[in-house]
């Protein structure tokens, strides 16, 4: 009988990284059904293409590349569900499938693999289709159209590599004018027409050009904070620094600055909230590091969206925040058990010793090539004499 | 005689790809990035570019051959630096003077030939050590390889940016051109893509050499 020697914990739950992307994809099931109760079979091809490119991407790198995980761990599934919710739902199918390949190639593949990323993958894809199709990716179809569920939105079958189908055209033969297809904060931003906040929490008034409905994604978040497969302090520390940032704006000069209702409940700050910016790989694992990581998100958020020429600002903040998010990690250590706070101060400063593979990822269980880390790095080379 | 005639051929012939293949200056050495990401945005200008900096390099890897026992070692770096300043300088004017629409689309890329360190790190490494024949020949195929390399970069960028390839349309009227590719970032995405396919095709030829030399010891 072999016997193991290793350090704690020696007990563990049996939750594995599969069994957590498996709950995350099974909370995201909902959402994904409202979103094609909105906008019908597009936004069902969309959902499907840009998943399938996702899991086919991870496959050939998987297959090909040294990097740890496979398809098997679900967590393409969320990249690829996430990146279509991100996307109008009428997005060219083609544009979306080289979003998926991207989000995979670039935000996780190149790292590592899963568990190494430093972005978010989907925001990483979704960024990448901002900066290719800008024109495509603003705009956006209006929801509940009548007949959503027996034809495409135009745009969606663009051959590939060919522009889409003018929407504006399309909106003029349903009878619909042209502000039917912008969203509600390029609405504000652009015309100056502020929605109200309790038609942006269910999304279900009207042709919104809005993505599923807030309330529906925060219900879905709870359950996975009640789970634990989220921290509930990373959502709570983006809504409240944005409201409260959107609040002290709205203070100072209310014909200039929306309420903050609105900025909480428009565009993706929810879905990025509860979904994007706590992937665990990319967010800091400090409990001081979460509040001052999601106060950055939040306020980035407001400060994009009021001061720059986009009107969203969700998916910018959060890659910034992932990007600082070392940088968090080391200026929050906790003090450890046993040592003064006084003391703590007093010393010289370590590097950051916290362990960069959480207990759920084991090396072995990554399977990745990683330099080896020196555990103990004051541990003296020879026994001390007797 | 001819046996010696030959071997020196394939001497030349092996000078001129180390440039072009082993040690392509792009994608091996990975030298002379600033006009690689920068003047790629089309075929036409990363062609140019390749040829203005080949004409540098070959000129200048020359008249340091020539001069290699004359100049000394102290102040060897700056006269490099005389001699290649001197020929951009040529290159410079002449590319105003035949096509001034492509000195502008260049833009400040062509006096920054100066300080391409492949060129003066083949004046250094090379062309200072060996006779002008050999030179010039190595000078050539570094000067093919950049050309190549840089040519391979601005092809996928135009085709993927407009569609177009030295500007004739691939795809007709309904292209959507991405818009990234002709901006900087673009530039690092296709030469990270290059990179990858060019280590991809080094590994799979190892792998196959292998293969052979295993074939070759069980016959």
């Amino acid at each position: 009988m072999a016997i193991e020697i290793r350090s704690a914990p020696h007990i563990k739950t049996p939750v594995s990284v599969e069994t957590i992307m498996r709950h995350v994809v099974w909370s995201l099931l909902p959402i994904c059904a409202f979103f094609v109760y909105q906008y019908g079979l597009s936004a069902l091809a969309s959902i499907l293409v840009v998943t399938g490119s996702c899991l086919a991407a991870e496959r050939l790198f998987a297959a090909t590349g040294t990097q740890s995980g496979d398809i098997r761990d679900w967590s393409a599934v969320i990249t690829g569900l996430l990146l279509a919710l991100s996307l109008p739902p009428a997005f060219p199918l083609w544009m979306g499938a080289v979003a998926g390949f991207v989000a995979i190639a670039l935000g996780k593949a190149l790292f590592g693999g899963i568990g190494f990323n430093v972005f978010n993958p989907a925001l990483v894809g979704r960024a990448f289709a901002q900066a290719a199709f800008p024109q495509a990716i603003a705009s956006y179809s209006p929801s509940f159209l009548p007949g959503r569920f027996t034809e495409f939105v135009p745009t969606s079958l663009a051959w590939p590599l060919m522009q889409p189908a003018d929407l504006m055209l399309w909106l003029k033969d349903k009878q619909l004018d042209a502000l039917a297809a912008a969203t509600p904060l390029a609405k504000w931003k652009f015309e100056g027409v502020l929605a109200g906040a309790e038609e942006l929490v269910t999304s279900l008034s009207g042709h919104m050009a809005v993505g599923p409905s807030p309330a529906l994604i925060l219900v879905c978040g709870i359950y996975l904070a009640f789970r634990r497969f989220l921290d509930w302090r990373i959502p709570a520390a983006i809504l409240g620094s944005a409201g409260l940032t959107a609040w002290l704006l709205f203070a100072l000069s209310p014909d200039r600055f929306p309420n903050p209702f609105f900025m909480l409940f428009s565009g993706g700050l929810i879905l990025g909230a509860v979904y994007m910016a706590t992937d665990m790989a990319t967010s800091p694992v400090t409990p001081k590091g979460m509040w001052l990581y999601g106060g950055l998100i939040g306020l980035l958020t407001v400060i994009i969206r009021y001061y720059s020429g986009l009107p969203e600002g969700v998916m910018y903040a959060i890659l910034l925040a992932n990007a600082a998010t070392p940088l968090i990690e080391k200026v929050t250590q906790p003090t450890p058990f046993g040592k003064s706070a006084l003391a703590r101060l007093g010393q010289a400063k370590r590097g950051a010793s916290y362990p960069l593979h959480p207990g759920y990822i084991s090396r072995e269980d990554a399977g990745a090539v990683t330099p080896k880390k020196r555990f103990l790095p004051n541990k003296p080379k020879h026994p001390p004499k007797e | 005689m001819s046996i010696v005639m030959s071997a020196t051929t394939t001497d030349r012939w092996d000078e001129f790809m180390e440039g072009v293949w082993r040690q392509n200056p792009l994608f091996v050495m990975v030298l002379g990035l600033c006009p690689a990401l920068a003047v790629t945005v089309s075929a036409i200008n990363a062609l140019s570019m390749g040829l203005a900096t080949a004409f540098v390099l070959t000129c200048s890897a020359l008249l340091v051959s020539l001069l290699r026992r004359m100049i000394p070692k102290e102040v060897r770096i700056a006269t490099y630096i005389v001699i290649i300043a001197t020929f951009v300088t040529v290159v410079d004017y002449l590319i105003q003077a035949i096509s001034l629409a492509l000195y502008d689309a260049l833009g400040a890329f062509i006096q920054l030939i100066v300080v391409n360190c492949m060129i003066l790190g083949r004046a250094e490494a090379h062309a200072s050590k060996n006779p002008p024949g050999i030179a010039v020949i190595n000078a050539l195929g570094m000067s093919a390889g950049f050309a190549i390399g840089l040519f391979a970069l601005g092809a996928v960028r135009e085709i993927l940016g407009a569609g177009t390839l030295f500007g004739i349309s691939l795809f007709g009227s309904g292209f959507q051109p991405w818009v990234v590719m002709v901006l900087p970032p673009g530039g690092f995405f296709v030469l990270g893509m290059w990179l990858l396919v060019f280590a991809a095709w080094g590994r799979w030829r190892q792998r196959r050499q292998a293969r052979q030399a295993e074939a070759t010891r069980h016959a």
